[in-house]
């Protein structure tokens, strides 16, 4: 029997579902597997009935909810809270749901001074907003996590296989720098850290081990402190492929994890000052600005 | 009594809204809208931050239109900074564009819109009954989106939620066999961008022209992207505005508030652009200051293609069609024109030895100014203001994506679409999923 799915996306941006797609050809086999009963993005079931005259949100009942995105309205949270009482598992899908997100950056100010600054007059017939952005484990339980912005097909592949096994999934707890080939000499080649202002030094040429550290060349890296699984079975993370430091978007190592103080001692353990490390507190948090990591600051 | 209908979500379209209907005591249609339950402030959380990182953060404005969002950001940054870009930076920026284009495109058509005209009954109106019943078909298009997506993955690290553009250029060179790899897989694409386009005569054109000619048809203007001799263009040129008599204007970007004003409405998230010196705004049917963007768009604003192939589809267009061409649900017919001219301009770009270049970047440093950076994505014009301290802080920004510019449109077509199809309280699945087709056909990406 196939497993019955509801997929949904809140404060989210579809990232997380054209990752879905891009399984790439073993998706053929997967959907031969699963039976999507509600999914907004690939399938037209409705809330309020097919022809809209209900009244009331209607979720069907399935065996697995694989949610995308943070809470930001009231809308969102009676959904998810209704897709919680109707699925017998909940799939935290990319860092939004898991950590707020990118969104949750709003999380440095008032609710108030957001909408304020963006509407001249506040749009009054439309669903609330929330105090703030919520994790989706802030509102509801969450039985799997898939981190990233946006996750890699690769896990979701092997999370999907997982359930049909009835068996649970996550990612080991490693950092990126664990996955990553460059070459480091454990000591930056500069004192201070540089904006991204020119591009890395290494030969294109030749492979990325051949490459120095991305810390070590003097620019911002969070691979640290960051949770590895980007890569799949490439050769390196992604950004590292791109020549570009990382910015967190799988999110902390493991649940809990400080990656503002885990990164100090990273910056230090190589000899590079985190002085010219600029907006310090919105990039180690640009990812996991919900759970109160980011909050607005009382004004100077 | 009158009543409500309340069609949420809003399926098949990348993101969340909904439709809501008012019907009169006689079952007729009193007042239609579309609304956007929520946004998520970018405009705001971008302030403060330092430039530079900025096109990886609205990048994730949008998870399809992920590379013109980064794109249109780095070219806004470009012009704080002073940067004037190496060859073979544009080269590679631009042909990134084109090649997630082509992914976007074949997900709008084939996932997206075809189930309404290949599986058009209730029940197996998505892309996976198109899978069961044609999978050939099915196997075709996941392979060929699949082999889009992963051209710009493997080359850039990432095709959704891109870093590889950066003020200045780009972060990494293309190598000899990087490119030689790209050109055989862009070969393929073109092949199938010449089969979607013949799918689309014999699927939507052939079978559907009582539809396409009566419902969501609206009269609006257009703004799309051209370059100095008029050419369709996505990456970097100047804006034209036609008036729905065709007659034009063009001027560059940071002329754009010149032009275009926003209004808001109490009952949606989503701003309203309009043409503020075409009249006062509205959202009656015949209001005169209503423009569009989009596929549709650049299709009406251009005089030429850049590519035979897409030249010879738009003389075939025009022919049938006239310019410029009002029937909304061709939106996605253009769309697939365009994508002959994302696969002929990405395999030109391929073959020019430029592309190859180590020099893709040249260095920039902090500086206060302003700079507006515009690119088209696949749902519209997007544009990205933004203003700088002297140590390069983000101090101000108005981003306007196609979703705004065309959300004013949006609800006129559904209007004009709901009244005649609603008539004395009739309506039904079919008829309702129509109503979706008319805002489906725009590829709206609401995200605001």
């Amino acid at each position: 029997m196939a497993l019955k799915v509801v997929e949904e996306w809140f404060n989210a941006c579809a990232g997380c579902e054209v990752s879905i797609l891009n399984i790439g050809e073993n998706l053929v086999d997967l959907l031969s597997e699963l039976e999507f009963v509600h999914m907004p993005f690939l399938i037209d079931h409705k809330y309020y009935g097919q022809t809209g005259e209900g009244t009331q949100v209607e979720i069907p009942e399935a065996d697995v909810a694989i949610v995308s995105g943070g809470v930001r309205t009231e809308e969102q949270k009676e959904i998810l809270q209704k897709i919680r009482e109707k699925c017998k598992t909940l799939v935290a899908l990319g860092t939004c749901a898991i950590n707020g997100g990118i969104p949750a950056m709003t999380n440095m100010w008032k609710r108030e001074e957001i909408l304020n600054a963006i509407y001249s007059s506040l749009p009054s017939e439309v669903p609330a907003w929330l105090d703030r952005v919520y994790a989706i484990d802030e509102i509801a339980k969450v039985d799997i996590y898939i981190p990233g912005c946006p996750p890699h097909p690769q896990n979701i592949n092997e999370a999907i296989n997982a359930l049909l096994k009835g068996e649970t999934w996550s990612l080991p707890e490693r950092s990126v720098c664990d996955s990553c080939p460059t070459r480091r000499e454990k000591k930056a080649s500069s004192g201070t850290t540089k904006r991204f202002f020119e591009n890395l030094t290494f030969s294109p040429e030749e492979s990325l081990d051949t490459m120095r550290c991305v810390m070590e060349q003097g620019f911002i890296c969070l691979g640290p402190v960051t949770r590895a699984g980007c890569r799949g079975d490439s050769d390196a993370p992604r950004c590292i492929r791109a020549r570009v430091g990382c910015r967190g978007c799988f999110g902390p190592i493991r649940k809990g994890a400080k990656p503002m103080v885990d990164m100090m001692s990273a910056w230090s353990s190589i000899g590079l000052s985190p002085q010219g490390v600029p907006d310090r507190r919105a990039l180690l948090n640009r990812f996991i600005g919900a759970h109160n990591n980011l909050r607005p600051l009382p004004k100077r | 009594m009158g009543k409500t209908l309340t069609i949420d979500p809003i399926t098949r379209i990348t993101g969340h809204a909904k439709i809501m209907i008012d019907l009169d005591d006689n079952g007729n249609v009193a007042e239609t809208k579309i609304v956007i339950p929520s946004m998520r402030g970018f405009e705001e959380f971008c302030i403060g931050r330092p430039a530079e990182e900025i096109p990886r953060i609205v990048n994730r404005i949008c998870g399809i239109s992920s590379w013109d969002n980064h794109l249109a950001s780095n070219k806004a940054i470009d012009k704080i900074f002073g940067a004037t870009l190496p060859a073979a930076g544009d080269k590679l920026r631009r042909l990134m564009q084109h090649l997630a284009w082509i992914a976007n495109k074949t997900l709008h058509f084939y996932f997206l819109v075809a189930p309404d005209y290949i599986r058009p009954e209730a029940e197996s109106r998505n892309v996976f009954s198109i899978f069961k019943s044609n999978p050939e078909l099915g196997t075709k298009v996941i392979k060929m989106r699949q082999l889009a997506a992963m051209l710009v993955e493997h080359f850039s690290g990432k095709v959704i939620h891109p870093m590889a553009a950066v003020p200045g250029g780009f972060s990494k060179p293309m190598t000899e066999s990087e490119r030689e790899e790209m050109l055989k897989g862009t070969e393929e694409l073109l092949e199938f961008a010449k089969f979607s386009m013949e799918l689309a005569k014999t699927e939507m054109l052939s079978k559907y022209m009582d539809v396409i000619e009566q419902i969501g048809v609206i009269n609006t203007g257009f703004l799309g992207t051209i370059t100095d001799d008029g050419t369709w263009e996505i990456y970097d040129g100047k804006l034209r505005l036609m008036k729905a008599d065709g007659s034009c204007e063009d001027f560059s970007y940071e002329q754009y508030t010149d032009y275009i004003a926003q209004h808001i409405e109490p009952w949606t998230y989503s701003k309203f652009c309009y043409v503020k010196n075409w009249g006062e705004f509205g959202l009656e049917l015949d209001n005169s200051t209503i423009y569009r963007t989009g596929a549709l768009a650049r299709i009406n604003v251009c005089e030429k293609m850049a590519t035979p192939l897409a030249q010879a589809e738009l003389e075939e267009f025009r022919d049938k069609f006239g310019r410029p061409c009002q029937y909304t649900m061709l939106y996605p017919y253009a769309s697939l024109i365009e994508m002959l001219a994302n696969a002929e301009q990405a395999l030109a770009l391929l073959k020019d030895s430029e592309i190859t270049d180590k020099d893709v970047r040249v260095p920039v440093e902090a500086k206060a100014g302003h700079g507006v950076g515009c690119v088209e994505s696949v749902p519209g014009t997007l544009i990205h203001d933004c203003e700088t301290d002297k140590d390069g802080f983000i101090t101000k920004t108005n981003i306007i994506l196609g979703l705004t510019h065309n959300a004013a449109a949006m609800n006129l077509s559904l209007k004009q679409a709901a009244q005649t199809l609603i008539k004395e309280g009739n309506y039904d699945q079919d008829s309702i999923n129509h109503l979706e087709m008319v805002v489906r056909a725009y590829n709206p990406s609401f995200q605001d």
